[in-house]
């Protein structure tokens, strides 16, 4: 474990995705780039300011007056990268602390909302039931962003940590099916599920594996805008398992469409429609999925309605 | 009538989970810091112990140690209430003697209430 971890950070790639930056933004990448161009423009002007000065002290000089510039660049350069790693790093720290002290008060204002609706109480007036539903609802909403808040900066952090347990895809996406009923009946939409048979047990994380389904579905029938049906899709292909959802709701522009697994992006049209939402699901649900080692991708057409799918290792 | 000791320093959890358990019937003593908390289990023997893990004075596993170190109150049930969910935090305080660890973000009012009334009977 230990040796492993001497290499990983060593793989100079594999940091800089934990830095949260691009490996051309990373500090000691870009260290040694520098150091590799000091290194061969030193030698190429002394090849060269041999062949066409006569004294080599001046050649040594120019060689010399050129390494002191291209180290000073190089120093520059990095620094200002450390700063923006650092910063990264700081923002997600930060992210992840103030998500966990909110989780106290945001339990406090549930407690107190459930007793007080409960009526042990006393009684509550029909116009004042609105106004605790409200709260109740708000709360509800603040809860579900401190949550993934705290899941995203799991994920940037890379504290992720998937368990490996047997699970069945088909039993999965039943479970989180009828989970949804109430929102689907009141959003009047028709879900159909059609997994092939004989389908192999997956092994890996089933409450991740939940996440991603909800989510998925829930983007499904939440933006449908009159009578809906969403299709889902189970089968093997291959060491693969393929699900697929597929909508007839308001679609994704095509403008849209290259942002639509970034963090806190909502895309333009639904806006229009439904305005609550943290913008945050698909990131969640690609980072997993990946993380998962299986890939995640989508086509849609705007008014038409979209398709997601994704593959995943049975192992 | 049931003796509960709730061992937990928020005032606002005090309140909201007290006046819930009180309305059950049951009756609430509240100690607001693990010594108290601790001293409180020896002198009036609750029937179960409600307890928070981030406490001033003494940490809520020191105070779980202290119960099931002391002879008078080491069969009193304990459920753990408290929002740290690590699975390092929850495997220490069951493997101490805990008998239920419930993390608060997951719990409503009800479903707490619930887990009090399993642990009673389960320990008559």
């Amino acid at each position: 474990m230990a040796h492993r971890n001497f290499f990983s950070q060593l793989n100079l790639f594999v940091q800089s995705k934990k830095a949260g930056v691009t490996i051309w933004q990373y500090p000691q990448f870009l260290f040694l780039v520098m150091g590799i161009i000091t290194i061969a423009a030193i030698l190429t002007t002394y090849a060269v300011g041999i062949r066409y000065v006569p004294e080599p002290e001046i050649v040594v000089l120019i060689v010399l007056a050129l390494s002191a510039i291209l180290l000073i660049i190089t120093f520059t350069i990095t620094q200002s990268f450390e700063r923006l790693v650092e910063a990264n790093r700081m923002k997600s720290e930060f992210v992840s602390i103030v998500s966990h002290q909110l989780r106290s008060p945001l339990s406090n204002l549930r407690w107190s909302l459930e007793l007080l609706m409960s009526g042990r109480l006393g009684k509550i007036e029909e116009q004042q039931l609105d106004y605790f539903k409200i709260l109740k609802d708000n709360s509800s909403r603040m809860g579900e962003l401190v949550r993934d808040l705290l899941i995203v900066s799991r994920i940037e952090q890379g504290r992720v940590s998937l368990k490996s347990q047997e699970a069945s895809l088909p039993d999965l996406i039943q479970g989180v099916i009828s989970l949804s009923i109430p929102f689907t009946r009141a959003s009047n939409v028709e879900i159909k599920f059609e997994p092939k048979n004989n389908l192999p047990k997956i092994f890996s994380d089933p409450s991740q594996l939940k996440l991603i389904i909800e989510n998925l579905l829930d983007n499904a029938i939440r933006y449908i805008k009159e009578k809906g049906e969403v299709k889902i899709i189970l089968e093997r292909k291959d060491s693969r398992f393929y699900f697929e959802i597929k909508d007839n709701g308001v679609g994704i522009p095509k403008e849209d469409q290259k942002y639509i697994f970034q963090k806190f992006f909502r895309s333009s049209n639904i806006l229009k429609y439904k305005t609550q939402g943290t913008g945050l699901g698909l990131y969640i649900t690609k980072s997993l999925i990946e993380k998962m080692g299986g890939k995640i991708s989508f086509k849609s057409e705007e008014n038409k309605g979209s398709t997601f799918w994704f593959s995943l290792p049975i192992k | 009538m049931a003796k509960i000791l709730f061992i937990e320093d928020e005032s606002a959890v005090q309140k909201t989970v007290g006046e819930v358990l009180k309305q059950e019937g049951y009756e609430v003593i509240s100690a607001l810091d693990g010594e108290i908390g601790l001293r409180l289990a020896q002198t009036n023997k609750p029937d179960l112990i409600l307890l928070d893990l981030i406490l001033p004075k003494l940490h809520g596993l020191e105070v779980l140690k202290g119960l099931k170190e002391n002879e008078q109150t080491k069969q009193i049930p304990v459920i753990v209430l408290t929002n740290l969910e690590d699975m390092s935090d929850i495997e220490k305080a069951l493997e101490i003697g805990a008998t239920t660890y419930l993390v608060k973000e997951n719990y409503s009012l009800e479903e707490i209430v619930e887990k009090v009334k399993e642990a009673l009977k389960k320990f008559k």
